[in-house]
This record gives structure tokens, C-alpha cells and sequence, in this order.
């Protein structure tokens, strides 16, 4: 008796679906069930960010990065003003570089929050946990609203520092919230880690192996899952990193399960860091002072930060005028999809979701 | 043991349903349903009382009819839509114009028919701000050298036209001046709060305690 | 025996009504028919429309609760509470087009939303609400109460693929197979853990199910309640076994192109599956309307429901959803294998009963004997639970401690 015969499906996930984060599109192949093929489609987000920074001054640029990835502006913000400090070799006052690295941080749990929500939202978990990350999200975001009058679209830094020194009630918030935040994340874990259900539907899945991994150019968790121990917090420590203490978790075999905990560890790693900068910050000045038109000198540079969605870079080419001659995001989301293709063929409809769900990808970022 | 995690994750939702610490902090903005309690605590009695005094009043909160203004909970920095402009502090400069990402405020000056010496300022004949393209990153304020442009402190700005939106120069001058503290920190020092309501007036906003008329031709210039 | 409530209505006692207005309008007693028929009219009316009012006030308080465990309010904003709120969004859906896709089969997909919604709506007419007299139900005791149940909603799954295959989508398609394959599958342990009641009740009509609980069913055996609790949450698609519809996935599964009136009934249709399963749940294995005096029989019933009911959405507001393979896996595997042990054990049980004596004169078990065969079977039950926990996990999900990869250079060591 022959087999019976089936015919491959193309659909068309998105750029209107639920679970794809944003307005990503996806030609799938399904076999049944099973996912024989699959064509990423880019572009529907694109604003053209790198050619608007080249009609933009220095300091106006910062308003672009924060509509990159639009749920870690904090990371873009950094990354880019760090860039222009190498081309215009600005000084940045100590205290500047700790509220930085704090902010930084607070950016990276808030980050780490909506991709393990959203995750547990692919897995079909009825929002319940993706409401919970929110509700710890909230604390962080009024944070933020303290520090720079934004909650979203911060553009808190500039060459040179940050534009404003954090208020007082800042830094009781804050220590409010980092006491908090451990118990909050050992309730997350107790719902999410060991439910048996997410087990059984992330270990072993979209599995990226290490070699597989660095081959194709993945940056953050996704990399660090795969057991790779990379992180530009350590590997070439910016700021003021280098004085602080932590650990870079890893995961076993780079399955989406090691993704998601990857993260979660991440996040207790950042409360780490926060609490040792609140005990060594110490008052000074937060901004060097910069003329209003930054004109670095004619050169070209590249700068890099650990972003939370992994390695955040900025090429820039100035040529001496008061906005950049070529702007290039390195966008880690964008480039942390390439091996994609290799992670979904041969699973299932719904480990697709779940398996682009833990790549965390920002539209944002992809498309720039 | 293999099949706990399910009850547990059980446990931590019920934990989530009944402790009222762990609600979210809801804000139900515009307006919240009020119960008798709410009620009777705007009123200052205890809720017994209230609801033998006010049946009428009682009843409506049972069935969902009585509101009550709840207010988004902001911090002082905060970035709001409407601008805080004062007149008598701008001098026409235009910084904020150059400095705008967006290029969406719009300057023409024309020479003061006022006592030049006084406050060697232009006229400003059109102060226009686009705040339906407006990004509110706050780098006008940053900009301004005298402190005479604040971002606001509300977000209710929702019109039904897009040329609504435009902001002119008689709107900004008659506007009641909330300035955020975003970038202003002698607004901090001197407990403004706007959301709490305070206003500021145009000699409360600079960087100098109280500017007199010589203080203009001296210091503000040079800054 | 408690007498029948007052305000109870059935279709005997409405019939009764109608034949003497008929007589004494002047009608002879051929018109006998007529009544029949009135009574059948105005009691299908009844039950549509008290359905239809216990699903919209379900569905409010679905939100609300689902709210409150989310750490957030439900809907609040209309009427009391928000209870005027699923009026308004059947007004909204009301109002809304009603479109049919170009490529439709037009006739399938019209006649899909009733498929699923008629089957749903005739369960209710078995269920005995009230106490143990012989009209309690809303229409009829009928004395295959329990095999009508399975052959009614095994139209579901029929209705389903109507819908996916009548709108031509593919995510549409893809729903409504997963459906045919998951309800197909789970009518065999729904009908395992039916046949292990039947064993004990030794009837199929649904008042003598309840009448042969002088020990609920749920205590004598768990594991018949856990397959059939498992099965029939499967049969309503619900988390963890939502395929159907699978927000993340599919959008929004079969019902994809669905709009208006038709969306309406179909999601009046699927809300009203756990009222439903909840009164075949409570009948089958919480002892129907027993209760203490002190409440009317349909009071405990009502309570009861409840109970069930906020334990689904309690799960449904917790748990992820599994993947199909494991969703057809678990049934096979693990319900299948579980409702025969749990057939086997209790035939066992009724046979030494027999052989030993413990029955009552109608050939039912005696109260103390289905004590002792509900120890047995809790101790059986939890051994079972244990023995596969151990075995499905365990080796599968250990976590080793991480090491790191040679590939990354860096360095970490001395930091």
C-alpha cells in the first residue's frame, strides 16, 4: 500500500498575526503540521533610520535610537552615544556612567520581562504571566518616568552623560524596587519554570547549536543559550563594568527553554549589578559640557554595547560636519534571525511561535 | 516530583487573585465606578453614617452609577504635551526652531515697538508648535538659553482636527503655565510640582532668583 | 424524597396545561397533538433562551474572574459591575456585517454556527436539574440520557470542520483539522470514563445516575473524574488543550472569517460548552442535586456547576497550551490506557461485591461497600498518578549543569 499522498501548504504568517511581534512576515511551508520551509519577508517597519541620521545633528539622533528597539530605548541610547563620544573623544563624568549603567540595566529587566511574557503568551497561557511581567514592567517604567519624563521614547543620554541628574525620590524607588524584585522573579519561575506543560512544549525545542550559533552571527541570550559564553559586559568591559561584580549565565543545548532561562537569570544578574553601582555612586557632575552642534573630527568609528537583545552597535562616519556622513546600526535582532530558517524547519506550527517568541525580536530593530 | 509544577503554578495565581498586594496599581482613568466607601471617604464620614444618610446616593454606587475623577499618577519630570512658553522671557532666538528634530516650530520676529533697553528682545509675531508631529523629546527645552520655553505637564490634548493641533502664540501666552521640571532643575529646588497644580510664573522659572531689569542686560547674555 | 420545587417547569407539566385549555375551549380530545406541540414550542423557548442569558452572564463573569487573576479589573464600565457588558458586545457584533468570504461555501459555512450551537443546546434538555422525580429534566428523562449526551456532542466535531472548511482559509482549515483529530480522539476516554459511571449506576438514564450516588462518583473513583474531567475540557477546546483556536497560533482558528451574527452564535456556542459540561460533570460525578435539605435540590446543582466552572477557568487562566502531537499523545497514551484500568478496576470491584453480597436489592452497591471501593481506588489512583509522573518526566527534562562552550574566547576565567 502506497503512502498517502499530501500536498505542501504555503502560508503567509503575518505581517498581521498575533504572535509574530510586530509586522514581521513569514512565508511557511507546512507539510501537515510540519514546517518543510521558510522565507523571512523584512521591511514592513522600515523608516529609513540610518539615512535620517545623516540629516540630523549628533545630539537629535538620540531622538531616532529610541525608536529603534522600542522596548530597550534605554540600550539604543547608550550604544549610540557611546559611538559619537569615541568619534568626538568626549570626556563622561563618573557619575554620568554609573546612572547609565543603572538605567541600562533597569532597561534590560524591563526587556527581559516582555520577551518572557510574551513567550508564555506564544505557549497560549491566556496573557496570566504576560500580565504579571507587565505589572513588575510598570514599576520600571515609573522609574524611568522619574528619571527622564518618558516612559517609552526616553532620550535620556547625550554626548557626554545624561542630560539631567536623577531626582531624589529616584533612589528610594529604585531600592524599593530591587529588594522586591528577587521574590517577584522566584514567583515568575515557580509559575513558569516548573510547569510541567512548558517543559514539555520548550526543552528540546529549536535547538541552535554553539557552532551553529557563532557561525551565523547571534548575539545575547540567543547566543549565550547555546552555551557560549560571550558578553561585551565582560569581554570588553564599557563603563564602568569592569567595577562591578556578576556572573554571565549560559544555557545547556540552546533550546527554547535555555532562552527563557537565560533571561530570567539575566534579570537577577542586573538586579546584582544595580545594587553594587547604588553603593558606589557618588555625587559629581553628570554632563560634560558639549557645544550645542557636536563636530567630531573626520574619522570613522564602530562601538558596541550588550544590548538585551545582544551585541548593539553603531558605525559611524563623520566628516566633519555637524551630522554624521553615514550612520549603520548593528541591530542585533535583525541579525540574531539568521539562523531562523535551521531553527523551525522540521517542528511544529506552534513551535514556530514559540520559537521566534524566544529569539526576541523587535520590529523596531529589525526593520530600523 | 514530575506533574508538582502544575500545582504549583495553581498556588501562585491563586496567590495572585486573593492577596491585594499583588494587584496591579490600576488607574481607571478617566473615571472609576465608586463604591459607598469611596463615597463616604470623599465625604469625610465614616461609611455607616453615609449610608443612612444617603440612600438615594448609595443605591446609585451599588448599581454603578456614581463616578468618581481618577488622576494618572505622573512624576513632576514629566514630558507633556502642551508647552509652558513665556513671552517675557523669549527673546526670539529661535534656538528651540534650530533644534528641533523635526523642524516643527515655527519663529517669525519682528522688530519690539517696546523700550529696547528694557529687554532687548524681538517681537514675536508667530510662535507656532506642530504638537500633532511633535515627539516631545524635550530638545527645544534643552535648547532654549533663557528658559523661556518648559514642556508641559498634561496629555489630554486630543482634537479633531490636525490643524488643531498647532499651538500659536496667542494659545501659548494665554495658556495656564504648568512647566514640567524636565530639565528645569531650579523648577525642583523650589518644590514646583505641577501636577500637584502649582503654576509658575514667568519670574519663578529662570536659573537666577529673582532677575531685575539689570540682571537681564548682564547675566542672562552671558550664561 | 424531596418534593418537586413549584416553579419547576417541564414539558409533562406544560403539556398537562395546554391539553386542559384545549378541553375546556371546546376541543375534543383529538387535539391532543396541539398541546404536545405547544408544550414542545414553549419549552425549547424556555431552554434557548435561558441558555443563551446563563451564557451571556457566564461570559461576564468568565472576564471578570480571568480579570481579577490577571491582578486586573474585568469589565466594569457597563451597568453593575460591568454585567450589562455582554449585551453590549452582542448589540456591537449584532451591528457589525456580516460578511461571507467570495470563496465560501456559502451553504456550509451559514449552517456551521447552528451546527455547533443545536447540539450544545440539547444536552440541557437530559440534564436533571431538580430532584429525583421522573420530570425533572427540562424535557424528558429519557432512559439513554447518557448515550444521547455522547452521540449529541460528537455532532461538534462535524460542526467545527463545517466552519473551517466552509471559509476557506487556511488558517481556518488548519483549526478545524486539528479539531477533527483532537475531539475524535477525545470522545474515546469522554466515553471510557461515561462507561465506568454506567458500571456503578448500572443505567443510562441520568436521574438513575444520580439516584445510584449514595457516595459521589468523584470519591469512589478519581481517576474516572480525571479522564473525564481531561476529555470533555479537551471537547470544549479549552486551555491546555485550546488547538482549535489557538490565539498565538492561528489567529483565531476556525472561526477566522467569521463576523457578526454568525460570530456571535458561534462564541455562544463555545462559552456555553462549559455551563454545559459542567451539569453533565456535576450529574455524572458530584452527586446531580443532592445536597442538605436546607437548600432546594437545583440550588445545590447551581452550586456545584459553579464550583466546576471557576475550577476551568482557575486552570484555564494558569496553564499553557500543549502542542497538537502531544495533545494526541496524551490522549492515547495516557487517558486511554488510564480510563480501561480504571473500567478494569471498578468491573473488578462489582464483581467481588456480587460474589461477596454487598448489593441492594435493585442490584445497586451498598453505601458501605462503595466506602471501601473508594478507598481502594483513591490509594490505586494516587499509586498510578505517581508511577507515571516518574516515569513520563523524570529522565526526559533533567537540566544538567551547564558548561561552557570552547568556542568563545574570552576572558571570563579570571574575572
Amino acid at each position: 500500500m502506497s503512502t498517502i499522498r499530501t500536498e505542501p501548504v504555503t502560508i503567509n504568517l503575518g505581517p498581521q498575526h498575533p504572535s509574530t511581534h510586530g509586522v514581521f512576515r513569514l512565508r511557511v511551508t507546512f507539510d501537515g503540521e510540519e514546517i518543510i520551509d521558510v522565507e523571512p519577508v523584512f521591511g514592513y517597519l522600515h523608516r529609513g533610520t540610518e539615512k535620517l541620521a545623516e540629516s540630523r545633528n549628533y545630539v537629535q539622533i538620540v531622538t531616532l535610537t529610541d525608536r529603534m528597539d522600542y522596548v530597550a530605548s534605554m540600550s539604543n541610547n547608550l550604544a549610540y552615544v557611546r559611538t559619537v563620544e569615541k568619534l568626538a573623544d568626549i570626556d563622561v563624568p563618573e557619575r554620568a556612567q554609573y546612572i547609565r549603567v543603572i538605567s541600562v540595566e533597569l532597561q534590560r529587566i524591563a526587556s527581559h520581562l516582555m520577551a518572557t511574557g510574551f513567550l508564555l503568551n506564544d505557549l497560549g497561557a491566556l496573557a496570566t504571566p504576560l500580565v504579571y511581567c507587565f505589572r513588575e514592567r510598570e514599576r520600571i517604567l515609573d522609574l524611568f518616568e522619574m528619571l527622564c519624563g518618558a516612559r517609552i521614547t526616553l532620550s535620556y543620554m547625550r554626548p557626554g552623560g545624561v542630560f539631567q541628574d536623577a531626582p531624589a525620590d529616584f533612589w528610594n524607588s529604585l531600592n524599593v524596587l530591587i529588594s522586591d524584585f528577587p521574590n517577584y522573579l522566584d514567583e515568575l519561575e515557580s509559575l513558569i519554570t516548573t510547569n510541567e506543560i512548558v517543559l514539555a512544549r520548550t526543552i528540546g525545542v529549536g535547538l541552535l547549536s554553539d557552532t551553529q550559533a557563532v557561525d551565523s552571527g547571534v548575539s545575547g541570550p540567543v547566543l549565550r543559550a547555546a552555551s557560549v559564553k560571550w558578553d561585551l559586559r565582560k569581554a570588553n568591559p564599557y563603563e564602568i563594568y569592569d567595577r562591578v561584580n556578576f556572573d554571565i549565565p549560559i544555557g545547556n543545548s540552546g533550546d527554547t527553554y535555555d532562552r527563557y532561562y537565560v533571561r530570567l537569570q539575566e534579570m537577577r544578574e542586573s538586579i546584582k549589578i544595580i545594587s553594587q553601582c547604588i553603593e558606589q555612586i557618588e555625587p559629581g557632575p553628570v554632563r560634560t559640557e558639549t557645544p550645542f552642534f557636536i563636530r567630531p573630527p573626520v574619522g570613522e568609528t564602530y562601538s558596541s554595547v550588550e544590548g538585551p537583545k545582544g551585541e548593539l552597535g553603531f558605525y559611524m562616519v563623520s566628516d566633519g560636519g555637524i551630522s554624521p556622513y553615514r550612520c549603520k546600526v548593528r541591530a542585533p535582532s535583525f541579525i540574531n534571525l539568521t539562523p531562523l530558517k535551521d531553527m523551525l524547519t522540521g517542528w511544529k506550527m506552534g513551535d514556530l511561535i514559540i520559537i521566534l517568541g524566544s529569539i526576541d525580536i523587535v520590529l523596531g530593530e529589525v526593520d530600523r | 516530583m514530575y506533574g508538582l509544577g502544575l500545582f504549583k503554578g495553581l498556588g501562585i495565581t491563586m496567590k495572585n487573585l486573593v492577596s491585594p498586594s499583588r494587584q496591579f496599581n490600576i488607574v481607571q482613568y478617566p473615571n472609576r465606578r465608586a463604591s459607598p466607601f469611596d463615597l463616604a471617604k470623599v465625604d469625610n464620614q465614616n461609611p455607616i453614617s453615609f449610608i443612612a444618610t444617603h440612600p438615594i446616593k448609595t443605591l446609585r454606587s451599588l448599581i454603578g452609577l456614581e463616578t468618581l475623577v481618577d488622576r494618572m499618577p505622573q512624576h513632576a519630570n514629566f514630558r507633556g504635551e502642551e508647552f509652558a512658553w513665556y513671552d517675557r522671557r523669549c527673546t526670539g532666538c529661535a534656538s528651540c526652531a534650530k533644534y528641533c528634530p523635526l523642524g516643527i516650530i515655527k519663529i517669525v520676529t519682528g522688530t519690539s515697538g517696546v523700550n529696547q533697553q528694557e529687554g532687548q528682545s524681538y517681537d514675536i509675531d508667530v510662535f507656532d508648535i506642530d504638537i500633532g508631529r511633535c515627539m516631545f523629546c524635550g530638545l527645544c527645552v534643552e535648547a532654549c538659553p533663557y528658559d523661556a520655553l518648559h514642556m508641559g505637564s498634561g496629555f489630554e490634548e486630543g482634537k479633531y482636527r490636525r490643524s488643531d493641533l498647532v499651538i500659536n502664540v496667542d494659545q501659548l501666552k494665554a495658556a495656564e503655565k504648568k512647566p514640567s521640571t524636565w530639565f528645569r532643575p531650579q523648577l525642583t529646588d523650589r518644590g514646583h510640582d505641577p501636577i500637584k497644580g502649582s503654576t509658575a510664573d514667568w519670574d519663578q522659572v529662570g536659573r537666577h532668583e529673582k532677575p531685575s531689569l539689570e540682571d537681564q542686560g548682564e547675566r542672562w547674555a552671558k550664561r | 424524597m424531596t418534593p418537586t420545587p413549584a416553579f419547576f417547569i417541564s414539558f409533562y407539566t406544560l403539556r398537562d396545561l395546554f391539553d386542559n385549555l384545549i378541553q375546556s375551549l371546546g376541543f375534543g380530545a383529538s387535539f391532543g397533538w396541539m398541546a404536545g406541540l405547544l408544550a414542545g414550542i414553549s419549552i425549547s423557548f424556555l431552554i434557548i433562551n435561558v441558555m443563551v442569558m446563563s451564557t451571556a452572564f457566564y461570559t461576564w463573569f468568565e472576564r471578570r474572574m480571568i480579570g481579577r487573576f490577571q491582578v486586573r479589573r474585568g469589565p466594569n464600565r457597563n451597568g453593575p459591575f460591568g454585567i450589562l457588558q455582554p449585551f453590549a458586545d452582542v448589540l456591537k457584533l449584532i451591528m457589525k456585517e456580516d460578511t461571507i468570504p467570495d470563496a465560501a461555501d456559502k451553504p456550509v459555512f451559514t449552517l456551521a454556527p447552528i451546527a455547533l450551537l443545536a447540539p450544545t443546546l440539547m444536552i440541557m434538555i437530559v440534564i436533571p436539574f431538580g430532584t429525583y422525580a421522573s420530570d425533572q429534566a427540562f424535557l424528558s428523562n429519557l432512559n439513554i440520557g447518557i448515550l444521547f449526551i455522547v452521540g449529541v456532542t460528537s455532532v461538534n466535531s462535524i460542526a467545527i470542520f463545517m466552519a473551517g472548511w466552509g471559509s476557506r482559509n487556511k488558517y481556518a482549515i488548519l483549526g478545524s483539522m486539528r479539531g477533527a483529530a483532537m475531539l475524535i480522539s477525545y470522545e474515546i476516554p469522554m466515553a471510557l470514563g461515561i462507561t465506568s459511571v454506567l458500571l456503578l449506576s448500572g443505567s443510562l438514564a441520568m436521574t438513575q445516575i444520580v439516584q445510584s450516588q449514595s457516595i459521589w462518583f468523584i470519591l469512589v473513583m478519581p481517576m474516572g473524574f480525571f479522564v473525564f474531567m481531561a476529555a470533555s475540557t479537551a471537547e470544549m477546546s479549552r486551555t491546555p488543550f485550546d488547538q482549535i483556536e489557538a490565539e498565538s497560533e492561528l489567529g483565531s482558528g476556525y472561526n477566522t472569517e467569521y463576523s457578526g451574527i454568525k460570530f456571535a452564535v458561534l462564541f455562544l456556542a463555545e462559552f456555553m460548552a462549559p455551563i454545559v459540561t459542567a451539569a453533565v460533570v456535576t450529574t455524572l460525578f458530584l452527586g446531580g442535586s443532592q445536597g442538605f435539605d436546607f437548600l432546594p435540590g437545583g440550588i445545590w446543582f447551581a452550586i456545584k456547576m459553579f464550583v466546576l466552572i471557576f475550577l476551568l477557568l482557575w486552570v484555564r487562566s494558569t496553564w499553557p497550551r500543549l502542542r497538537i502531537d502531544q495533545i494526541m499523545g496524551f490522549a492515547w497514551k495516557i487517558l486511554f490506557g488510564l480510563g480501561l484500568f480504571n473500567i478494569f478496576l471498578v468491573a473488578v470491584e462489582f464483581m467481588v461485591a456480587v460474589e461477596l453480597g454487598h448489593t441492594k436489592d435493585d442490584g445497586s452497591l451498598t453505601t458501605e461497600y462503595m466506602l471501601i471501593m473508594a478507598a481502594v481506588n483513591w490509594m490505586v489512583t494516587i499509586i498510578a498518578f505517581v508511577i507515571l509522573a516518574n516515569f513520563v518526566g523524570k529522565k526526559k527534562y533533567h537540566r544538567p549543569e551547564p558548561t561552557a562552550s570552547p568556542l568563545a574566547n574570552m576572558g571570563i576565567g579570571g574575572d
